[in-house]
């Protein structure tokens, strides 16, 4: 190898960065999705790095369900102050009124009203015709057709058969009246990737992801937060467990998994030992055979 | 003792540092429908670990395809519900892999109908394409094509893997006549490094770890392959281009262009030249989130800041001053049309080259190939998935390398301003025929001077030049003038002279002008003959053997039938 090749991590970096610049040079009023997770963490800082010395000139916008973890609100709120950014917190409010939980209407309705129905809301009422998302093609298999540049029509819906092809770094950013663009500077990079910068980089994430005794109650394989008040079924108890979150939802909806990682370097030894999929522990996943994309097709990304 | 989990954590440290420092390579993969190219995808995601666990268990969940037995690894790279309700792939897939020596990146390409509109997308950025080959059907028609689009679309290396050899017994002659018939039609393709590969994807021979089955075989297997081509040396580092995609300015004491190194190496003192304006100054400091770097390169972002108080902004391009690319506002270039509607002449579009947006026309479309064949043939349109040469016309200057020396600046795409959609892939050819003969122009004549413009020159004329080389002596000649003078064409003719170079560069000189030359030369003048037809390339250049026609009419009559396929016609 020469002087003159970079790493794969740079690599990425530096292809995200031109992708964000991309996208403030081209729309008129981008906004980034941040959902308080690792992969956010990690499109803050190439934010940074992409409008350095300048600030990042576009606001966070965080769909706030109400159901979030306590640790997740208030990583957020000091994250964002120290590194000045400017943070948007939307909540479906009328749907929290009519008392809108998981446990009642079940995880799919319960996302379609206080996530997709608020981004679209959200989205809307800012007058936001860019939304970069830290989604990665490798999460799921239908994500690995997703485009970076990825276009909504006037409802902000995905049509899977109508997306525009992707060469080389030149994207096509023209939108008709009404439409939107959700753009994903983290396609290309994997789990592990996001792993292995957040420890290059020393960029902060929310404890939620390291090993501790935390209190749970045990579903079969499964270990539920016992943050707010979850039905037991005949049998349960709630249980001291040492675990982490393998990623970051709503508590109801976000398992754990049990784990003794209590430092970056150990999560990603324990990746690499376990290698489960990201997303087994979160519940919703497992609704429904294809859901993620049922999820995409009506805005959820 | 210690648990392995403590082992690997005592360990972690020094090892991640190692697998932080692994490169990239991007490939894409061709393939007939069931030469076995999800098997083999699926295989190498597998036999690298690259699949987690339960990603697995949930196919095995979802499994409805029973004839492969226990993993179907077709079904691991399956995607989206409508497809797999339809029973087919659609577009480019991205999926992911590494090894401890690298990370893969491979755009999927299924093979179909939209083959090579998806084919050319995941060839875009890809460093390497896979070749799928079925042993028992050796190479058809759509092994050409692959190979044919992966050149077009630039890349060094081909892998042909010579698959399903399981079912040739192994046979080494099999594989060997395969590799024969590749080599011989990918000759004139010019890809660099060929390395062909039989395997088996179903029984995984020759992907991770050499087959034990085809000891006759003597390479490396498929993945060792690819974790150890070379690419480095693929990029241009010679020729710096900058394109600004934002200007930088946070406060009154900064400013600074970011944009990411297209080509070249960039070091603070290095003088730079803007375009278009072409003004210079030198590169004060490269600054970035984790301090100021002594140099950049290719793909790195950066923020460079300049000496001197000049006027910079996107759209603008920080070239060297003494290897500028072309500026110009015509180019010609090979296109992959993708718009469902088929290109129009003289209709607007936009052109996205770098970090610009210009409006652009297609003047003319000098011909479209048909990818089976890799014949020429004149067109008036290009539809969904043809590929042709044309010749575009913008509205203002781009900064613009041959796409074979610099794929950031030699690329382009074309989008419909009505529609919104991205209709065609370009590759500039780097002929300007605005500067007259194109590259037989020396390439650093380039800042556009109060030069009349070739476009205009070819617009009064009404037509572009072109060189005959016709080897059949004066009188027949000045019959071919005289003729293709009474059509409209203005034209001249060139008697060879004794020394060649001269020959050359009158020769340059006229087309320069905007002429049709003909130049009567005999068998002694080979030498420049070659010369010309490689610096004009076959749009400009026709090259009339007389022997070949029974009368002096037909030679006549055949080189304007070549000028009307060439686009070169006058006006009427
Ligand atoms: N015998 C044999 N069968 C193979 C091999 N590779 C793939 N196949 C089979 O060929 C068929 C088509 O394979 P698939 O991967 O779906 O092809 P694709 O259409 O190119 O993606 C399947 O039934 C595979 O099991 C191989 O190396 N040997």
């Amino acid at each position: 190898m020469t002087g003159l090749t970079l790493t794969h991590l740079r690599v990425l970096e530096a292809e995200s960065i031109h992708i964000l610049r991309e996208v403030v040079a081209e729309f008129q009023k981008p906004v980034m999705l941040y959902s308080i997770g690792k992969d956010s963490s990690v499109m803050v800082r190439l934010a940074q790095k992409a409008f350095y010395p300048g600030r990042i000139p576009f606001p966070l916008l965080h769909i706030d369900t109400t159901y979030k973890f306590r640790e997740m609100i208030e990583f957020r709120d000091s994250f964002c102050a120290d590194i000045g950014a400017k943070l948007i917190v939307h909540t479906n409010q009328s749907a929290i009124d009519a008392g809108a939980n998981p446990f009642d209407l079940g995880t799919q309705k319960c996302c379609g009203l206080l996530k997709t129905r608020a981004l679209l809301d959200a989205l809307t009422a800012g007058g936001y015709d860019a939304a970069i998302g830290g989604a990665r093609r490798d999460e799921e298999k239908s994500r690995a057709k997703e485009r970076i540049y990825s276009f909504r029509d006037t409802h902000g819906q995905w049509d899977p058969k109508n997306q525009r092809p992707e060469l080389w770094n030149l994207f096509n950013s023209r939108l008709g009246p009404g439409e939107s663009i959700r753009v994903f500077p983290l396609s290309n990079w994997t789990e592990l990737d996001v792993w292995q910068y957040i420890h290059l980089e020393n960029i902060p994430i929310v404890p939620l992801y390291y090993a501790k005794k935390r209190e749970m109650v045990v579903r079969s394989s499964t270990l539920i937060p016992v943050e707010i008040d979850v039905p037991l079924l005949p049998g349960e108890r709630k249980e001291e467990v040492m675990c982490r979150m393998r990623s970051l939802g709503c508590s109801p909806c976000t398992g754990a998994i049990r784990s003794e990682a209590d430092t970056i370097l150990k999560i990603i030894a324990e990746m690499m030992l376990f290698r489960r999929s990201e997303r087994e522990n979160r519940v919703i996943d497992f609704d429904q055979e294809g859901s993620m994309e049922i999820k995409k097709r009506e805005g959820y990304f | 003792m210690s648990s392995p989990t403590q082992d690997i954590f005592a360990g972690i440290d020094q090892f991640l540092k190692k697998d932080e420092e692994k490169d990239l390579l991007r490939f894409t993969t061709a393939g007939s429908v069931d030469d076995g190219k999800s098997t083999l995808i699926g295989r190498l995601l597998f036999d690298s670990k690259g699949v987690y666990e339960d990603q697995l268990a949930s196919i095995q969940k979802a499994t409805v395809n029973e004839s492969a037995g226990a993993i179907d690894f077709a079904l691991l790279t399956d995607g989206l519900r409508a497809e797999r309700e339809q029973g087919i792939t659609i577009d480019v897939a991205y999926r992911y892999f590494a090894t401890p020596r690298r990370k893969f990146i491979i755009a999927d390409t299924p093979g179909h109908e939209q083959y090579t509109r998806n084919m050319a997308t995941g060839a875009s950025t890809a460093n390497l394409a896979i070749i799928l080959i079925d042993a028992r059907n050796g190479v058809l028609s759509q092994s050409r094509r692959h190979a044919f689009i992966a050149s077009l679309l630039g890349l060094q290396h081909l892998v042909i893997a010579v698959n399903k050899m399981d079912l040739v017994d192994y046979r080494q002659d099999v594989f060997e006549s395969i590799c024969e018939d590749f080599r011989g039609f990918a000759a004139p393709l010019s890809v660099p490094d060929l390395y062909f590969i039989p395997v088996s994807a179903l029984h995984g021979d020759n992907i991770v770890a050499r087959s034990e089955r085809m000891p006759w075989f003597e390479g490396a297997s498929l993945l060792h392959h690819l974790e150890t081509v070379h690419i480095a040396s693929d990029r241009n580092l010679s020729e710096m281009r900058f394109p600004v995609q934002l200007v930088v300015r946070p406060n009154q004491n900064f400013r600074g262009y970011a944009g990411q190194v297209a080509s070249g190496v960039i070091r603070p003192g290095d003088p730079v030249m803007v375009l278009p304006s072409g003004r210079t100054s030198r590169v004060k400091s490269i600054s970035t989130f984790d301090g100021e770097f002594d140099r950049a390169f290719p793909p790195m972002s950066v923020t460079v800041c300049l000496e001197d108080e000049i006027d910079v902004s996107r759209g603008n391009m920080l070239v060297p001053p003494s290897h500028p690319p072309q500026v110009t506002r015509c180019l010609d270039a090979r296109v992959v049309w993708m718009g469902n509607q088929p290109l129009e002449l003289r209709r607007q579009y936009i052109i996205k080259h770098t970090t610009q947006l210009v409006k652009a026309q297609v003047r003319n479309i000098r011909y479209r190939v048909d990818i089976n064949t890799l014949e020429r043939h004149p067109a008036s349109d290009l539809k969904l998935n043809e590929i042709g040469a044309v010749v575009i016309d913008t509205h203002s200057p781009l900064f613009l390398d041959h796409y074979g020396r610099n794929r950031a600046t030699g690329s382009f795409v074309l989008i419909d301003p009505v529609t919104n959609a991205t209709v065609a892939a370009g590759m500039v050819t780097g002929r300007d025929p605005r500067v007259a003969g194109g590259v037989l122009e020396p390439d650093n004549v380039v800042v556009e001077a109060d030069r009349v413009p070739a476009a205009g020159r070819q617009a009064r004329i009404g037509h572009p030049p072109a060189l005959i080389w016709l080897n059949g002596g004066a009188q027949l000649a000045y019959a071919l003038e005289r003729d293709l003078f009474e059509r409209g064409y203005l034209t001249h003719v060139l008697a060879a002279q004794t020394d060649g170079t001269v020959l050359l560069e009158v020769a340059r000189n006229m087309i320069a002008a905007g002429l049709i030359t003909i130049c009567s030369a005999d068998f002694l003048y080979e030498v420049e003959r070659e010369r010309a037809h490689a610096l004009l390339g076959a749009e400009q250049f026709i090259d009339c053997d007389a022997s070949r026609f029974d009368t002096p009419e037909a030679a006549v009559a055949g080189v304007v039938s070549e000028l009307h396929t060439k686009g070169i016609v006058p006006a009427s």
